[in-house]
């Protein structure tokens, strides 16, 4: 595939390989050529008629998605014949299409608004009624809303479902103006990629039952992140309503979608990751906690270094989180370990061996980041601790003071702290039952709100970083670590997030090939 | 605006003179409303127009037809809202006085309307393009009503109760326009 050929699009030469379509050449020179069943992510179909280019010796006009280029090919995509094609094929999209947009949640980003405004008729020549179907608003699956009347027919999600998921739930049933797409009788759409459904199908025919009414898509912004929903780390894009904040009950947060990422997941990501956003804005710490009552972070903070200054390195234990960034591991390791002298710092299994993966995207491991503990703590997978066993652990090395990074505590291990006043300091994000039970609650921000990087289960370094304010006062990490380091006198201060990245690049030795001037958007593998 | 202040000439000069002729300027418009309101008394010079103070609030002014004035949303031949929250006049309200909250509703062909619709006349200019953006001709200003003095910024704001109480919709000008 090395032999290069020189194609023409629009009088613009072009080297490039012949393995390729005309309508990838042109996508990736920055010539837009209307489509809609053609996905990079999907095998071509050629049913939609939009992507009708000239080539030149063809009788015909040429479909670029399906066309594939050969040497000395010259096409035009920009002649009064290629548009008056388009608009002729977008008016017979739009002769049985609603016109819904006023409570579509597609309008907004939706494939036919945008080619119309661009080669629209504008002065429909259609007079009769328009065709209704029979399932209008009609949920399919736990997250998809079907309308039929919006589809066009591309198949974009038979495709997905037959060659992604290969689980061939949806088809497009009758012919001509009466073909619908819907699912197979009998057949339920319960695989776990649906989501997907939502962003390939480019109308809004499919559209997510989560979102739904929630907030108009004008009104969000977005920025990149990694997906912490399991070890994969699927490259995301989040959502974020800034500008009415008081649409979806105040929560800032509406959506996930997937970001192409050639080496981790492609376009794709799975319900569980998407729908998982909840955390970021429900049931969250804001302010430290000092038995139960809110108090300032100071006084917090000095209570925790007081906690600190009692017990002795041996009686105290740190539980580590596989939720935490790289830099705040770093930054833990760094306070508690070189400078406290801890020794009984250890991860739990919690949710590590599942036994809940598939072949295409999901992982056992629904941690974002335990190769990050691992390449900075030479943490392996025999050395985790179980949480069953914690209480017996506890007792073995009389234990009085236990330091919890996020993790549910068994019943069992909280009874038993409370019987012998074993001191509880909990940091986490969002309370649940070991937060209630603590002594301390230190407010920690979650991935969304900070910059940082995680380590994928294929020891894929990815950075991320964050367009979000912090709930109330909650900080990542590193942040807190460097109060308490202020405070216990140790030497380690990190003034900037950047800072801190800099030192972890140079000193921990399984990052030593990633070069901080030039790390690639897709990630970088790292070894272990 | 940097204008050369003109210099005084002689007679403007001395101060009297010109409240003088302030005071025959006031005089002339007094006395000349004055007789012809007189004479309107008798029936007389009725076609031409004398200055005319309206006893606002007991005396309303006369509000042209297509004057902006307090929205209200309109209603289906059900009752309920013809709004479907599809957000644009909230989008284009450049003073951002407009809430709105969506709630999916049984009905296939409706789909969508509004939980929350407020408006908080507090911060409304008043501009109408709320009533340009939207597409299913919900919300007009046509109430002629103008007045929204309070003693509170929160009984400005209007709730989607208020906005749907108007039982007389079509009547609604006429009897404002009737009542002068």
């Amino acid at each position: 595939m090395s032999e290069k050929i020189k194609v023409t699009i629009n009088g613009k030469e072009i080297l490039t390989t012949p393995d390729k379509t005309i309508l990838q050449v042109a996508e990736e020179n920055g010539i837009d050529i209307p489509h809609y069943c053609y996905h990079p992510g999907l095998p071509v179909a050629g049913n939609c008629r939009m992507c009708l280019v000239e080539v030149e010796g063809a009788r015909k006009l040429q479909t670029a998605c399906s066309t594939q280029v050969r040497d000395g090919m010259v096409v035009r995509t920009d002649t009064p014949q290629v548009k008056e094609a388009v608009r002729q094929v977008l008016e017979f999209m739009l002769i049985n299409h609603p016109l819904d947009c006023p409570v579509c949640d597609q309008a907004g980003e939706c494939g036919l608004q945008d080619y119309y405004m661009e080669y629209g008729q504008y002065d429909p020549k259609f007079i009769e009624n328009k065709n209704k179907k029979s399932k209008k608003a009609t949920p399919i699956g736990k997250y998809v809303i079907l309308d039929q009347e919006r589809c066009i027919l591309c198949a974009r999600c038979v495709r997905f479902t037959r060659f992604i998921t290969k689980t061939e739930e949806i088809g497009i049933f009758n012919r001509g103006d009466h073909s619908e797409v819907d699912l197979f009788p009998g057949k339920e759409l319960n695989n776990r990629y649906t989501g997907n459904l939502v962003d390939i199908c480019p109308v809004g025919a499919m559209t997510c039952r989560d979102f739904r009414f929630k907030c108009r898509v004008w009104y969000l912004e977005e920025f990149d992140s990694i997906c912490p929903g399991c070890s994969r780390g699927c490259n995301i894009k989040i959502y974020y309503n800034p500008h009415r904040p008081h649409k979806a009950d105040g929560n800032r947060v509406l959506r996930f979608k997937p970001r192409f990422n050639p080496e981790v997941n492609r376009y794709w990501m799975c319900d569980d990751g998407r729908y998982g956003y909840k955390f970021i804005d429900e049931n969250r710490i804001m302010y430290p906690l000092k038995g139960k009552e809110e108090v300032y972070l100071d006084e917090a903070i000095n209570s925790f270094v007081s906690l600190l200054k009692e017990s002795i390195p041996d009686r105290t234990f740190y539980l580590l989180s596989a939720n935490s960034t790289n830099e705040e591991l770093f930054a833990t390791k760094k306070f508690f370990v070189d400078n406290y002298k801890l020794e009984n710092i250890f991860l739990p299994d919690e949710d590590i061996f599942t036994g809940d993966r598939d072949d295409l995207l999901i992982t056992e491991d629904k941690h974002p980041n335990t190769n990050g503990v691992k390449a900075i703590f030479n943490i392996l997978y025999k050395d985790l601790i179980k949480l069953d066993e914690l209480r017996e652990l506890l007792e073995e090395k009389s234990i009085s003071l236990l330091i919890v990074n996020r993790h549910e505590l068994p019943e069992d291990v909280l009874d038993f702290i409370k019987e012998n006043g074993i001191k509880l300091v909990y940091l986490g994000t969002n309370f649940n039952k070991t937060s209630k039970a603590a002594d301390l609650v230190f407010p920690i921000s979650v991935f969304a709100e900070k910059e940082g990087s995680f380590i994928n289960v294929d020891k894929r370094f990815q950075k991320f970083s964050s367009r979000l304010e912090p709930l109330g006062v909650s900080m990542p990490e590193w942040v807190l670590f460097n109060r308490l380091s202020e405070l216990m006198e140790f030497p380690v201060y990190y003034s900037s997030y950047m800072n801190i990245f800099k030192h972890m690049i140079s000193e921990v030795g399984a990052f030593k090939n990633i070069d901080l001037n030039n790390i690639n958007k897709y990630g970088v593998l790292v070894e272990l | 605006m940097d204008k050369k202040k003109k210099d005084l000439n002689t007679i403007q000069f001395f101060y009297i003179t010109e409240i003088i002729r302030g005071l025959y300027i006031t005089s002339v418009h007094f006395f000349k409303n004055l007789a012809l309101h007189i004479l309107h008394l008798f029936g007389i010079a009725k076609n031409k127009k004398a200055m005319v103070t309206y006893q606002y609030p007991e005396e309303k002014r006369e509000i042209t037809r297509r004057a902006r004035t307090r929205h209200r949303i309109m209603k289906r031949e059900d009752g309920t809202p013809r709004c479907v929250a599809c957000m644009m006049c909230e989008t284009v309200c450049p003073a951002r006085c407009i809430y709105i909250v969506a709630k999916e509703v049984e009905n296939p062909e409706v789909e969508k309307a509004p939980e929350i619709f407020e408006i908080d006349l507090g911060r409304c200019i008043y501009c109408g393009y709320c009533v340009e953006a939207c597409p299913e001709d919900a919300i007009r200003m046509d109430t002629f009503i103008l007045d929204t003095a309070s003693y509170d910024r929160d009984s400005m704001l209007l709730t989607l109760e208020d906005l749907l109480n108007h039982d007389n919709q079509d009547d609604l000008y006429n009897i404002n326009y009737m009542k002068k």
